[in-house]
């Protein structure tokens, strides 16, 4: 069994760490799963943020040391919202 | 059949707005958000360790979540150096902002990304008069021409005011639902905003580009002119708006961290410059952009010690290290404030 895959977004600052999210996750199928380990605490706000209005969801969020983990998991379609609330 | 337009979204009101028009209209709208490497509201906080639990957001993100539509982030940091920011076919702005060529080169990024994906047209939250240089009403059709859009750019705020586009002579959008807003006045914006019930929106609505910052241009400015010529690396940019800048020469300058969380960035840049730390005493990481000599070390070294628990002792011991190899001390008498130059500060 394979574990997630992985990104290293380390040392950057946001919103890079999103764009490196956003850039894996394109190339991911549905369901897939991608731990992102970040040290920009922006990360804890933005790759959250930009899961929903693209319909990923976040299974898991925890610190080691200064290292932030969110391990996110790859909607089935990308777009699921549609117009305002 | 739905119609569909890509939105600039930068995270300020107006573009919100404009998406929020267009939806409303029954249009279906993904906005786009641009990584200049300049537009980085979060990056002075991320670095920085004075609120570290003040709650922070990416503006572009909360707007998109507010108006339930997909926000893709576009790295052009590269391109943009290179077309817009080292050579504006318009020149600046009062400081180094190349706000038309930046919003010609946005737009036209925004098209082809909507071509590509079978998008009708592009929105931007542009209103006539707002801003001095970008957004004049003789500066609307240049944007709509240079970035190859032409009458597929609508701009939802003050539409009203120019001619009609495709979208709206083709009916896919109604016009008489447009607004005329226009000026630096933004009680139309705020009454609109309070229509649709957005609250806690992103103030000013100037955006975060540190390119029409005045101190940060200075520095920009600083580091072409010691460098003789005009270019700039990520770093560049984003040590630019951390620490303290002092020139004593035109060879060499002294990043000098603030606090904590700037002295831990500038760690991160250790291996790649000249770095000086008080070893007798508390004191900031320093670093040297330059190519200084070993006097100029020495000045650098009494500098960091002013900047330190030790500016009042009699001699500081200054670890100077090259490029993260081992260093070498330097016992030095810390300068007095009144022994650095007011035009040393960059």
């Amino acid at each position: 069994m394979t574990g997630p895959e992985q990104l290293d977004a380390r040392h950057l600052l946001c919103p890079l760490p999103v764009i490196r999210t956003q850039q894996r996750i394109g190339q991911l199928p549905a369901g897939a799963q991608l731990e992102v380990v970040a040290t920009d605490p922006g990360v804890l706000h933005d790759i959250p943020a930009w899961c929903r209005v693209h319909g990923h969801s976040v299974a898991r969020i925890w610190r080691e040391e200064r290292d932030i983990h969110l391990l996110l998991q790859v909607a089935g379609k990308e777009r699921t919202m549609t117009g305002h609330k | 059949m739905t119609r569909k337009a890509v939105a600039l979204l930068s995270g300020g009101l107006d573009s919100m707005l404009a998406a929020r028009l267009m939806l409303d209209q029954g249009i279906e709208v993904e906005a786009l958000n641009f990584y200049t490497g300049f537009c980085v509201e979060g990056h002075t906080q991320s670095i920085r360790r004075q609120d570290p639990d003040r709650p922070r957001r990416n503006n572009a993100l909360w707007s998109a979540e507010q108006l339930g539509i997909p926000l893709h982030f576009i790295d052009i940091a590269e391109e943009y150096k290179n077309e817009v920011v080292l050579s504006p076919r318009h020149g600046y702005g009062k400081y180094l902002n190349p706000c038309l060529d930046c919003k010609v080169f946005m737009v036209r990024r925004a098209l082809d990304w909507g071509l590509q994906r079978g998008f009708d047209f592009v929105i931007t939250g542009e209103v006539i008069g707002q801003r001095p240089k970008s957004q004049l009403k003789k500066s609307m059709p240049v944007i709509a021409r240079e970035s190859g859009a032409e009458d597929r750019l609508v701009r939802p705020l003050c539409a009203k005011l120019l001619e009609p586009t495709l979208p709206e002579r083709a009916g896919w959008i109604d016009r008489t639902l447009l607004r005329d807003f226009h000026g630096r006045n933004r009680t139309p914006q705020i009454e609109l905003a309070r229509q649709y019930g957005f609250r806690d929106f992103a103030q000013p609505a100037g955006g975060c580009c540190f390119l029409t910052d005045p101190n940060y241009a200075r520095k920009l400015s600083d580091l072409w002119q010691a460098r003789d010529r005009r270019d700039y690396s990520m770093d560049d940019i984003l040590l630019l708006k951390v620490g303290r800048h002092i020139r004593p020469g035109p060879h060499f300058k002294l990043i000098i961290g603030r606090e904590e969380g700037e002295n831990h960035f500038l760690e991160g840049y250790r291996k790649s410059f000249i770095a000086l730390r008080s070893v007798s005493h508390n004191g900031p990481l320093a670093l040297v952009d330059g190519e200084p000599g070993a006097a100029d070390l020495e000045t650098a070294a009494r500098i960091v010690a002013r900047f330190g628990k030790g500016r009042d002792a009699e001699r500081v011991s200054v670890e100077v290290q090259r490029h993260g190899q081992t260093g070498q001390l330097l016992q030095v008498a810390p300068l007095r404030s009144t022994e650095i130059p007011q035009d040393w500060y960059v």
